[in-house]
Order: C-alpha cells, then structure tokens, then sequence
C-alpha cells in the first residue's frame, strides 16, 4: 500500500492534499500541508477567477460555432440533405435546448446517445462523411478543428443559459446513468485509480486546476460546460468525448473507442448528476 | 481564404464598445511539428478599424498576440447604425474585412 | 490635420507621402499597412531595441497609464491585457512583453474619436513584465510596467 502511494504520488504531482485524501481509509487526521494549502490556493484561484470573466466574454469558441452554424444551415449533403432532417431529441432540426437532454434515447437507432454521437450521426447520414473519416482523429489538434467539433460547438452554443435536463424516462437512459456511475467509482490500472480518485471528493486540485466533485450538481456542471470548450494552449476546440478519453489516458486506462457505450454512460451519469443547473457554455480552457 | 471575424459593437453612453475575433494561427516561427520542422512564422501584422467611414484605429501586431486574437476598442461619438469595418493583413498577404453595424 | 499623421506606426518605416494620402483616403488599407510594417521594432530582440524603433527610446515613466493584468496568468498562451493612457492628448500605445524573443507585441494609433485604450491578449513565454507605452499629439513618450507570473500547468482542465 504505502510503496503504490509513493508511486502514485510522484507520477501524477499529486497536490498535497490529495496525497492526504489517498491515505484517508487508514488516518483521517489531516498533515499540516493539507492547512496550510487552502490559503494559497483562494489567493491563485480568485486571480483566475477575476480574469476567467475576462476571458469567457470573448470567447474565441465563437469562431468555431459561426463555422458549425454555417455547416449546420448551408451545407448539403447527396441528393441535397441537410442537418435540417436531423433530430436531436426535440425534433428534426429543433437545436435550441437541444444539447442539455442528451444524453438520451433515439428509437431511431436504438441506442442511448450523447450530443457529440448523435450529431456524428446525422452528419455521415445527412452530410456524407464517413464515419471512419472521423474516427481516424476525431478530436482537434493545434493544426485542425474538424467539423463535427465546429457543429458540436454550434449545437451546444444553443443552449447557453438554459437548465440542464438530460432524460431519465426510458429504460436504457436509466441504464445508461447507472453504467457511468459504476465506471465512475471502478478502480483498475497500474495506479488504481478510477475517476472518483481526482473528481469524487470536494477541494481537490492538480497543481493550479480545481479538480470539481462530479458527484455534486453544482460542480457537475463545471466540468459539464467546459466542454466543448476552446483550449488557450494551442488555441482550438475540444469536446466532452476528448475530455472523457483523456481522463482514461491520465488513469494509464487503455483509451477507450471514440463514441463507445462507456463513454455515453459516463457522460450520462454527469450530466443527470448536473440536471438543473443552468448552462453556460461552451467554455474556455487553459 | 480567412475565416470570418466575429465583430460585436454596442453604445455605451456616448462611446461605442468594440470587440472583435480573429481566426488566425499567429505561428511564432519558433514551433516545431511533429515531423521537427519548424512551423514557419505566420501571423496578422496589420489592422485597420473604421467607424462610420473614418479611420479611428490603426495598428501593427507581431507573434506575441495569442492566437486566433481578440481585439476591444472604444470610440467616442459614434452612432448607433454607424458602420464598423474592421480589415488585416497577415505577413503572407492573407487578408480579410469583415464589418457590424454598432448596436444600441 | 488627422492625428493618425502624428502617430507611432509611422515613425520609422512610413514616408510622409503615405500618411498624408490615407489622411486624405486615397489609399487602399492594404497598400498603406503594407508599406508601413515597422520590422526593425517588431523584430528587434530587446526592449531597447524595440522602443528605439518606435522612437520612443527617451519615454519616461507616468503613472497614467493603466495595465489591467493578471498577476499571475493561467495559461502563457492567453494572457488578458487592457491597458489605456489617462495623459491627456494620448495618440498611441504600443505593448510589449519584455522577456518575449521579440518583446513588441503591438502598437495601436487613435484617432476621431477612439479612445487610447485597448484590450487584447498576449503570449507570454514565462514570467515577465509587460510594458506600456503612451505617445501624445506633441511627440512625447511614456512608459508604464506591471510583472505578470506565469505559471505551469496542471491536467487537461
């Protein structure tokens, strides 16, 4: 136990007090690190906070949703389809509060689907690309955005100020949040983490970044609206499926496949648990 | 081609708010791609902004400006419905001009 | 007289021909910007070098000049910047990130009506100050400064 604690430290720069959370089954008295910590940390957050506002103002994610409004209302795809025929849950081209119910049911395809799934397909059933396109980088770098990203931001731009309220009434959507919440808590790979070790208790962080407790509403919904969301570093759009896959790399999981069943669970269990919280995005990313 | 600004112009008081987003890379020069090639240097160098046909700003950036950037200038006396025209010049010869009407 | 023909972009690179025929709109923008770029200060590896090419290697210090800046950033990529000039008469500001490999980030002229004052956002390769300067209708230059910490990351966010 405490020679994979020291692992685990060094290898994730682990803050002080997430070292003292790790510990917690076996002393639940604080180190003097884990008082000394809070104070530091109000001073460097509210600093961000103050220029965060700054930055959410203009955010350069515009850029991306006037790209994806523009493939979502001109572009045609064989025999002239449009994203027009697509229904996002609320019917065929309905986008506005769209993006905060879904994850949800489509009796279409028979699946449970989150926003970044759906609008993938109808963008290859409407649009014409190729879904194997998409899955050969599906998530922006610093030299592409690719256009479902853009429509993702479209989409989800739509909703901004509206309450979250992903669907509980079919089966498989409750099925679908109860997955996510085991995948949540279940610890495996080389450093036995799971998603609760960094996001599943309150006041944790990664060196400057407030890690939020995806198991409380007000703090779903942070990480719920920062993605999609645009990434200063490197200056481009990222979505909650990256998120999600990039949690998985960090754990050491194998990564899972783009827009698999886990990560819609996951997605699922995130945003009931934000249900009812009004949304802000898309975000702004450091 | 560039992509399209986004422009939003809005009174207030008697000094009209500009704000503007740019899509541009702003390459330093100084990256390396994957392949460790340097990225050549590629960024807006000039700006011009017109506020009901007259020149009120004019500028010259360099790769220190992050990239895809944004720009908030204000403009005493202007109007609403004056015309906001908004135009750069990248060090390749990119260009684009994109215009907003100020709003109230 | 426009005041954009007192202004700082000129100084070294433009004639006084080019100035006088935008005064006047007989020139496209594209023409005027692409004579005018003043590589020298752009370019130049120092702060010294970067005010002198502006002209403005006398500037002194004034506390009129206002930098809103983090003092600490959350990310060098993106660091928020809104700096305005309260000396009366202000013409152009010009921004510069000392410790950058080219420290002059951006020099903006006013004119009918623009107020001297400008947000945007800076790169900034590791902690630094960044430093203003103000230049007024009769050719002086001023300077302010404020250190901006920047800090390493953490996770994806």
């Amino acid at each position: 136990m405490k020679q994979r604690l020291s692992t685990l430290m060094v290898a994730a720069v682990m803050t002080a007090s997430f070292a003292a959370h790790a510990q917690q089954p076996a002393k639940k008295a604080p180190p003097p690190a884990k008082a000394a910590a809070p104070a530091k940390k109000e001073g460097i957050t509210a600093e961000f906070e103050k220029f965060r506002e700054v930055l959410e103002e203009d955010n350069p994610a515009e850029l991306f949703e006037a790209k994806g409004e523009d493939i979502w209302k001109n572009k045609k795809g064989p025999g002239g389809a449009t994203m027009a025929q697509c229904d996002l849950g609320l019917g065929a081209g309905v986008v506005k509060g769209a993006y905060v119910q879904m994850p949800r049911w489509f009796a279409d395809v028979g699946q449970v689907m989150d926003a970044e799934r759906r609008i993938v397909h109808c963008m290859v059933k409407y649009l014409g690309y190729k879904e194997e396109d998409i899955r050969k980088q599906p998530f922006s770098n610093d030299q592409r955005t690719p256009d479902h990203v853009s429509v993702i931001t479209y989409v989800a731009a739509q909703s901004r100020n509206l309450k979250i309220a992903a669907p509980q009434k079919h089966a498989k959507e409750i099925e679908a949040y109860r997955i996510g919440k085991e995948i949540f808590a279940y610890r495996a790979g080389p450093y036995d983490f799971s998603c609760a070790t960094c996001h599943g208790d309150d006041g944790k962080r990664i060196r400057t970044q407030d890690l939020p407790n995806l198991r409380k509403p007000a703090e779903a919904v942070k990480a719920y609206q920062g993605w999609p969301g645009y990434r200063m570093t490197g200056g481009f759009m990222l979505t909650q499926q990256w998120r999600m896959n990039d949690c998985f790399r960090q754990q050491r999981f194998p990564e899972p496949t783009y827009l698999s069943d886990s990560i819609t669970a996951l997605l699922a269990y995130m945003t009931v648990t934000a249900n009812g919280q009004v949304y802000k995005g898309p975000g702004i990313k450091r | 081609m560039a992509d399209p600004m986004k422009i939003r112009a809005q009174m207030k008081g008697d000094t009209a708010e500009i704000r503007v987003l740019m899509s541009h890379a702003m390459e330093t020069g100084q990256r390396k791609d994957n392949a460790g090639a340097t990225v050549p240097a590629h960024f807006i160098q000039a700006i011009t902004v017109d506020v009901g046909g007259k020149r009120v700003i004019q500028g010259q950036t360099s790769t220190s400006v992050s990239r895809n950037p944004v720009f908030g200038f204000k403009v005493k006396g202007a109007k609403v419905g004056d015309k906001v025209v908004i135009h750069w010049e990248d060090n390749k010869g990119d260009k684009r001009t994109d215009e907003a009407v100020i709003a109230a | 007289m426009d005041a954009l023909r007192r202004t700082l972009l000129k100084g070294a690179g433009a004639t006084g021909a080019i100035a006088a025929a935008m005064a006047a709109g007989v020139l496209k923008p594209s023409q005027v910007l692409a004579a005018e770029y003043n590589r020298a200060a752009f370019e130049a590896k120092d702060v010294a070098g970067a005010l002198k090419n502006i002209g403005a290697g006398g500037a002194t210090d004034n506390t009129g000049i206002v930098i809103k800046a983090p003092d600490i950033a959350e990310n060098g990529a993106v660091v928020p910047v809104d700096v305005s000039s309260n000396i009366p008469n202000t013409v152009s500001l010009a921004v510069l990130v000392d410790k950058n490999p080219s420290p002059l980030s951006s020099a903006f002229d006013f004119a009918n009506g623009a107020l001297p004052e400008m947000a945007l956002r800076l790169k900034m390769g590791q902690t630094s100050l960044v430093e203003v300067v103000a230049k007024t209708a009769d050719g002086k230059f001023y300077k302010a400064k404020k250190e901006v910490k920047v800090t390493v990351g953490g996770c994806g966010g």
